[in-house]
């Protein structure tokens, strides 16, 4: 049996050696071509965003000699421009304003369940559930409840679903992490609704299910959401959801509902989980809204553009509004109803209006009906 | 959060999905695979309100030790040998990771498992990090390193170069053709489960050996959220295992996938970790060693063998034979020389092979010397330009090798090759198995079944039919890999930066004609084209003395 002395002297480990291979040490043709060079930045120097995104996903466009390698079997290879009806010159003129990549992905997410953790417990330790009513304790297990199921259903369905489609890395990552804040903020709702359970005797965590599934004012929304999840173009999957279902709807629920009623009802923690929700609709937007920018105010495509994207708002305005009519019953549920559903609906209606002025669309007359 | 508040957690959000009744979701992606029979296996349990503080803190380590890179001078002891392997590298890796992002939505339609869905959507998030991640790597590579040239070009030259081409089979195999079989089988089950063990384990190793712990940092990181990949694969295939009709196109993919994966992962792996290195030790692992213990040990008899009792059909053929062409044909060895004779074409800097690196070569692998020692010492006769053209053009017993058509990887285990008119056009294969691949399993029917939704091998796919005839300074030029001088190339067979003389320009490399092996091939008569592959198989492409 070898003794630790001759254990260690047949010990082998490498030899790093000093090599003076650091920046500047020689100069040299290209010693200093320290930029990513095969793209034009938006401004003079590239960011971090643009760096770590920009052509990662190549395109027989720009680079891409040889084509791509790999097809389905009715010929698509890669990242078809025709999967959505909108066309564009230059697709890779949309940047993410939010400039998502791993870093701010990971940080905005985990700063939010943080804040959403810390808030939880002290609602649990300060006791706060127990001053809830009975009436609001069942509207939060039935409605705040039943909402977990149209982010998750959005998040999964629609957003996850579509960023394997767009013909740049931007546009899909930008969507992935659409996907990812949808699905975020239903767990966390879901969580929200097991923590309630586990410290509110009368509160039911099971309602929400029968709620979304057979509840008839919920069917408009579920129907809502399983049509988005059902379009086949990209785009107008997007479109639909961010322009049209989240005011319409999701504003109109999460913000000019509970946000705004929660607080007369002695309830505290409900804005604090459901305010994440708005905070990352409020980034999402901010998002869609640069991409439908760029694609509708394009220089040869932008008009055409504007008549698909008209087409899309006839089609889904009737059924978000149709949603939205047949959530009116919960207005009157809570003991202090600090809100009508008219002037809430109202005010859903002057965001969309906000929303489609700012893209330079016309309203559509769907939405005075 | 505890583990037992992360079943509970796991639990409640297994109730967020539903059935739907009004609409279901669109199908974007088609498979051939049933899953209408199969129970529900679920994957590791993920929940996000645990994931992203973990990745968060998981980040802060891998940034951390970025500064601590760089503030420690680490590039002061990086082995430039090792690091011009990176600009091929960190070009090609970024859009596997990606692709496995854009993959998950055609796992999550052709599987019917919410559960699975969420570690699959988890997954999606995870490949965004570290496709940005290695990218940030390399940017952090191209401001600290000595030479940037290459990796400033990175994803245009990954777009545009060969070498580029055969790695995007690693990633554009994710995300086309039948649903399960690209993102399920080829991601998952082989190119997850088995290679990523060579790719983020080994690689690191062998960088933090010449002096690069950032690859180990970065890398090592991104392996961590490998086992929860691998766990929603297995659930998936589990699932299909359930239907007796999938065997086959399980048995059809495993097939497929084995064997390309082996091809790209081990031509290019294989070269970084045997070549890249000034690590000699005679008892540090060779490619074929670690091979061995990662793959062949690791996944072939502790994952795959253990299928055959849910009686799937493993290749044993094909893990035998690509352990064959590792160990005995010189597959490794043969790869490394061809990149290393198309040096004018690449966008990184090869150096040459010393004394130290034939004895370790001739111990690992006996009669390395004999097969491939005089053609590395014709390399570095050659190395410097003036009194001589690149080594691809002088007489050094090396004949430019065909192309495989399936993997794209050279024909260069030159007894092995098969040729075959496919679709009215003579194709040359590595491998009796890449032939199969294009002739058989992409193709809409297999084994007397209907096959609708297997994908096509479609492209450019000979990356020398581009440029049939050009001449190489035209080449280099259209492809871009010239410095900022507007002369100078960014490839070299050499790494010496210290004098300018040594480095080759466009001058040195015009009047060269470049010519297609393929189109040449295809404008042979019958009797000229038996004979051409009778002398190809028969060469055994030795430099004399």
């Amino acid at each position: 049996m070898a003794t630790p002395t001759e254990q260690q002297a047949r010990r082998s480990f490498p030899k790093p050696e000093l090599t003076d291979a650091e920046a500047g040490a020689l100069t040299f043709p290209s010693s200093t071509s320290r930029a990513f060079n095969y793209f034009k930045p938006k401004k003079l120097r590239a960011s971090m965003y643009e760096d770590v995104t920009f052509d990662v996903q190549p395109d027989p466009d720009r680079h891409l000699t040889q084509g791509w390698i790999y097809a389905f079997a009715n010929g698509d290879a890669g990242y078809p421009q025709d999967w959505t009806a909108l066309r564009s010159g230059n697709w890779h003129a949309f940047l993410d304003p939010n400039e998502e990549w791993e870093q701010t992905i990971y940080r905005n997410n985990a700063s939010i369940v943080r804040q959403t953790q810390l808030n939880l417990d002290n609602a649990r330790r300060a006791g706060a559930y127990q001053v809830w009513t009975r009436s609001w304790s069942e509207f939060v297990e039935r409605h705040v409840g039943a909402w977990m199921h149209a982010e998750n259903g959005l998040g999964m369905h629609v957003f996850v679903s579509v960023q394997r489609s767009a013909p740049t890395n931007m546009i899909n990552t930008m969507l992935a992490v659409n996907g990812t804040h949808k699905l975020r903020f239903a767990q966390d709702l879901a969580l929200y609704n097991l923590e309630l359970s586990e410290n509110l005797p009368d509160f039911d965590g099971t309602a929400h299910r029968a709620v979304w599934h057979t509840d008839p004012i919920w069917q408009g929304v579920r129907e809502n959401v399983e049509r988005l999840t059902a379009i086949e173009d990209w785009a107008e999957a997007v479109f639909a959801t961010n322009f049209v279902f989240e005011p319409l709807v999701g504003e109109l629920f999460r913000s000019h509902l509970v946000m705004q009623i929660s607080a007369r009802n002695g309830d505290y923690s409900t804005p604090t989980v459901m305010g994440t929700g708005e905070h990352d609709y409020d980034r999402d937007l901010r998002a869609a809204r640069a991409l439908f920018t760029v694609l509708l105010r394009e220089e040869k495509y932008g008009a055409a553009n504007a008549e698909v994207v008209d087409g899309w708002l006839a089609r889904w305005v009737p059924v978000s509004l149709d949603a939205t009519r047949r959530l009116q019953p919960i207005w009157s549920q809570p003991q202090e109803k600090a809100l009508r559903f008219e002037d809430s609906l109202d005010r859903a209606k002057e965001r969309l209006r906000g929303l489609l002025s700012d893209l330079g669309l016309n309203e559509p007359k769907e939405l005075n009906q | 959060m505890s583990r037992q508040s992360l079943t509970k957690a796991h639990q409640k959000i297994t109730e967020l999905s539903w059935e739907p009744t009004f609409a279901t979701p669109a199908t974007r992606f088609a498979t051939d695979y049933k899953f209408d029979k199969s129970p529900k296996k679920d994957p590791l349990k993920q929940v996000l309100r645990s994931y992203f503080p973990m990745e968060e803190e998981k980040d802060n380590r891998v940034f951390g030790a970025m500064d601590g890179a760089i503030r420690g001078n680490m590039f002061r002891q990086v082995q430039q040998r090792w690091m011009e392997w990176q600009k091929l590298f960190l070009s090609i890796i970024p859009f596997p990771e990606i692709s496995a992002a854009r993959a998950m939505p055609m796992a999550i339609g052709a599987v019917p498992n919410p559960e699975i869905h969420n570690g699959l959507a988890v997954q999606m998030i995870d490949e965004v990090r570290h496709s940005t991640i290695q990218m940030n790597l390399k940017r952090l590579y191209m401001n600290h390193y000595i030479d940037p040239a290459g990796f400033d070009i990175s994803e245009k030259a990954f777009a545009n170069c060969y070498a580029g081409t055969i790695g995007r089979q690693f990633g554009e195999g994710f995300i086309t053709g039948d649903a399960i079989t690209a993102a399920n089988v080829y991601l998952t089950l082989v190119a997850e489960t088995a290679f990523t063990n060579t790719l983020f384990v080994a690689m690191p190793s062998e960088a933090a050996a010449n002096g690069d712990y950032l690859l180990p940092t970065v890398f090592h990181s991104v392996q961590s959220d490998e086992s929860r990949h691998i766990s929603n694969g297995y659930s998936i295939l589990l699932m299909a295992l359930a239907d007796e009709e999938n065997r086959q196109l399980l048995q059809r993919d495993l097939r497929y996938a084995w064997w390309n994966n082996h091809c790209v992962v081990d031509a290019a792996i294989g070269t970084f970790i045997e070549y890249g290195t000034k690590d000699r030790r005679k008892d540090r692992d060779s490619y074929a060693e670690m091979w061995r213990r990662w793959i062949y040990d690791d996944y072939y008899r502790s994952y795959l063998i253990p299928l055959e009792k849910y009686g799937l059909k493993i290749p044993h053929d094909l893990v035998e034979e690509a352990w064959n062409r590792i160990y005995n044909k010189g597959y490794v060895h043969k790869v490394a020389q061809f990149f290393a004779t198309g040096w004018p074409v690449n966008f990184w800097r090869i150096d040459g092979m010393t004394d130290d690196d034939f004895e370790w070569f001739e111990h690992k692998y006996p009669g390395w010397y004999n097969q491939y020692g005089r053609w590395w010492e014709a390399y570095n006769r050659l190395r410097h330009p003036g009194g001589n053209k690149p080594i691809a053009f002088e007489n050094v017993g090396y004949e430019y090798p065909h192309r495989c058509w399936s993997c794209m990887v050279p024909c260069l285990v030159r007894e092995d090759l098969v040729a075959d008119e496919v679709d009215g056009q003579w194709r040359t294969y590595c491998s009796e198995t890449c032939h199969w691949t294009d002739t058989v399993a992409f193709r809409p029917t297999y084994e007397g079944r209907d096959t609708p939704s297997m994908g096509r091998l479609t492209g450019k796919r000979e990356w020398e039919t581009l440029y049939h005839n050009w001449d190489l300074a035209d080449i280099i030029k259209d492809l871009g890999y010239v410095r900022d001088d507007g002369r100078t190339l960014v490839p070299q067979p050499h790494l010496d930066l210290d004098d300018p003389r040594k480095l080759w320009t466009l001058d040195d490399v015009r009047g060269l004609p470049f010519a297609s092996p393929n189109v040449s091939l295809n404008e042979m008569t019958p009797e000229q084209r038996e004979a051409h592959l009778a002398a190809y198989r028969a060469n055994p492409n030795v430099t004399s003395v």
